[in-house]
């Protein structure tokens, strides 16, 4: 029981860091792609900062924090909150509206329509309607 | 009703082909220096207050008004840009006593690995740190290393995209130090 409380402890203090944990989380600053996908000179500059900061001890928030200080806040694998890359919160939150309205109003207009009217028996044809008298009649005499 | 919600959804598309269209454009590189430069306009350079590379506090372009300012764009993992070092050292000697300096701007680099570069080449001229390369894109930043000239009103006189040689500095420089403040 011991063991797990400390297992959750370390997951919950964000666990200890390792370079293929936090590279898909950043980016090559110079390439404009994921760190772990990049080979280019400053992708492997970053690469070593980042074990140098794990070897120091650091947890995984703790390196993106020291990435933030020396490269900025676009080291971050997440749009800025600010300029064009507001679209990227801003459309999906829209959209997301946009959807719910249109699914509150189809609720509303599906709620309002009448029930359909249930559909009168067609008349039975007169030969039917002989047979179903005589097979009434059979019965009542049983 | 058919037809409004035609109409609604026609605008949607549109308005994200516009996104698309506004974000692709946002992207591109600024061009307007080299094209006023091209058309022989001198532009007011921009500057920011950053802090300095290996020394405490900030500094900015501006604090140099009045001189003529080799402002040098550079990365200690680009290789290029670490070459063309001594040459910018040794220029920075050669000018520093007539009113003008060498102005390193190191961006997206660790300032440790920037920091063995300049104990390395034993660089005397300052360089401030643009850790995200902000102040770089307002020059239309799009490669490594990047010079402009700065003449003495703060103004851009000659931009190199791309290493700088003995040639370049001797035709661009030497007009710009005659000038007056």
């Amino acid at each position: 029981m011991k063991a797990l409380l400390l297992v959750i402890a370390v997951l919950a203090a964000g666990g200890p860091a390792s370079l293929p944990d936090i590279e898909d989380e950043v980016m090559c600053v110079e390439c404009g792609t994921a760190l772990n996908v990049s080979n280019s000179a400053v992708a492997d500059q970053e690469r070593a900062f980042i074990r140098r900061q794990i070897a120091l001890g650091k947890d995984k928030e703790e390196v993106k924090a020291a990435l933030v200080e020396e490269f900025g806040p676009g080291v971050l694998a997440e749009p800025e909150e600010r300029g064009f890359s507001l679209a990227a919160y801003v459309v999906p939150a829209g959209l997301g509206l946009v959807a719910l309205a249109g699914l509150l109003v189809a609720a509303r207009r599906w709620r309002r329509r009448p029930a359909a009217p249930e559909p009168e028996p067609e008349p039975l044809a007169d030969a039917d309607a002989r047979r179903l008298d005589a097979e009434l009649a059979a019965y009542d005499r049983r | 009703m058919r037809l409004r919600a035609s109409w609604a959804v026609i605008l949607a598309a549109a308005l994200l082909v516009g996104l698309l269209a506004y974000g692709v454009a946002s992207r591109q590189a600024d061009t307007s220096i080299d094209d006023a430069i091209a058309a022989g306009e001198r532009v007011d350079a921009p500057t920011a207050r950053l802090p300095r590379l290996g020394r405490p506090g900030q500094g900015s372009l501006a604090d140099y008004r009045g001189k003529v300012v080799v402002l040098n764009f550079w990365a200690s993992w680009c290789k290029p840009c670490t070459e063309e070092l001594p040459l910018l050292e040794r220029t920075h000697r050669s000018i520093s006593g007539r009113g003008a300096l060498v102005l390193g701007a190191n961006y997206q680099d660790v300032s440790t690995s920037a920091l063995g570069f300049v104990r390395r080449f034993k660089l005397t001229y300052p360089s401030l740190r643009d850790r995200d390369g902000e102040f770089a894109d307002r020059y239309g930043s799009r490669a490594f290393p990047e010079t402009f000239m700065i003449d003495r009103r703060g103004r851009i006189a000659a931009s190199r995209r791309g290493p700088v040689d003995q040639r370049w500095l001797d035709r661009t420089l030497p007009p710009l130090l005659g000038e007056p403040a």
